[in-house]
């Protein structure tokens, strides 16, 4: 019973904070399911992949209801991050992790000095840049309107291959490391692709649900997710992730950066030092 | 532009209302699985023991144990995000989005083929 409300409680937490962010919540989970209740990694992982398919489905009903996300992005850049998926699931055991780590992690941690950057730079997060012919060609230019500054914000979309690629390895990432399915994407298409960090979020819940499906299925059939622990949770997470989805839409972007940047340094610290066989 | 526009509105529409309904649906069952766990106190199975094949699932859901109804309700939530690639297949189509509709059938079979793969790695 106690454990069923803890659950419950961190589910609602991960959650709130998952839908905001446009991260699976895996970060927050993974260590209070380990070491508060000493749940072994395999199950552990099991629930976290539950989780953010919560996470994605629960947020993204209302940021479809609001326009908020960009769903011709998201169909696009699921083709790099499916087939990434895959391939870096096949990988694993071929491949030596340790230098994918140390690059991965690499990424994120320029990731953060570049939100530093924009969070020390202009005030308004959006900005036009030149027009890329596949961001025309693929109509992926959107538009959002941001509850905090209530102004429709007009955005266009760069470098649509580099954020392509990009996301195939995002893909990759989360197919043979089993982490970072929402952050690589979030920032992908902040940092990379220009795009505002709202409809970034937006997106990247979008899009998690359906990377996790993939793999979800093979841990649902080999007895990996135990639905003691994964019922609680997902639950609790939708409960979070509905608030938080909500919650998002009147906070400042400035503000999203700001809890954005300690996970993102934290990740990628962890992912350079795992890559040098340190673990913290 | 205007065209385009309300082309996404009617499509996030559809999928709007296919997510709605894969939550609920989910959520429902994974209630009824957590307050008979509550009754029970306990899945009705061993402590790592659950079932894993849909049979094994509607034996225990005929037998009313927890565990199996949660299982079912936990797939009904891993079933939604394919179902909504599915839709959306639909919802272009229907909106004479054809470039799109390729590229989100590209994503439902790539979807498909990891699922495949997973099953023969597991």
């Amino acid at each position: 019973m106690q454990q069923i409300i803890l659950l419950l409680a961190v589910g609602v937490i991960a959650g709130i904070l998952g839908a905001i962010l446009g991260i699976g919540g895996g970060i927050i989970l993974t260590p209070v399911l380990t070491l508060a209740i000493g749940l072994d990694i395999k199950y552990a992982i099991g629930a976290s992949i539950i989780s953010v398919i919560a996470t994605s489905s629960g947020a993204t009903i209302a940021y479809l209801k609001d326009d908020m996300l960009n769903l011709r992005v998201a169909m696009f850049l699921e083709i790099a991050t499916t087939v990434g998926a895959i391939i870096g699931a096949l990988l694993t055991g071929v491949v030596p992790t340790g230098f994918l780590f140390i690059l991965f992690g690499a990424f994120l941690l320029f990731s953060t000095y570049n939100m530093v950057q924009k969070l020390r730079g202009k005030a308004a997060e959006s900005q036009k840049g030149t027009t890329d012919q596949w961001a025309k060609k693929l109509n992926l230019n959107g538009t959002y309107y941001d509850k905090a500054n209530q102004a429709q914000v007009d955005y266009e979309v760069e470098k649509v291959p580099a954020g392509f690629a990009m996301m195939f390895g995002a893909g990759i990432a989360s197919g043979l490391l089993g982490i970072g399915s929402g952050v690589f994407k979030v920032t992908a298409m902040d940092t990379i692709m220009k795009m505002p960090l709202k409809p970034s979020s937006a997106t990247s819940n979008l899009m998690m649900g359906v990377t996790a499906a993939a793999s979800a299925t093979v841990y649902f059939f080999s007895g990996a997710i135990l639905p003691n622990i994964a019922a609680p949770l997902a639950l609790g997470i939708l409960v979070g992730a509905t608030v938080g989805s909500r919650i998002m839409q009147y906070l400042q972007p400035k503000w999203i950066r700001l809890i954005f940047i300690p996970i993102l340094f934290y990740m990628g610290l962890q992912m350079v030092l795992k890559g040098f066989g340190v673990q913290i | 532009m205007t065209d385009r526009k309300a082309e996404m509105a009617e499509i996030e529409l559809v999928i709007g209302k296919i997510l709605r309904i894969g939550v609920i649906v989910s959520a429902t069952i994974l209630i009824i699985g957590l307050g008979l766990m509550m009754v029970h106190g306990g899945t009705g199975y061993g402590e790592y023991q659950f079932p894993t094949t849909f049979t094994a699932i509607f034996q225990g859901i005929g037998a009313l144990k927890a565990g199996a109804v949660i299982m079912l309700g936990l797939f009904c939530l891993i079933l939604t995000p394919v179902l909504r690639v599915v839709v959306s297949i639909y919802a272009f189509a229907k909106e004479q989005d054809y470039l799109y509709v390729w590229i989100t059938v590209a994503v439902l079979v790539i979807l498909l083929i990891g699922m495949v793969i997973g099953f023969i790695k597991r």
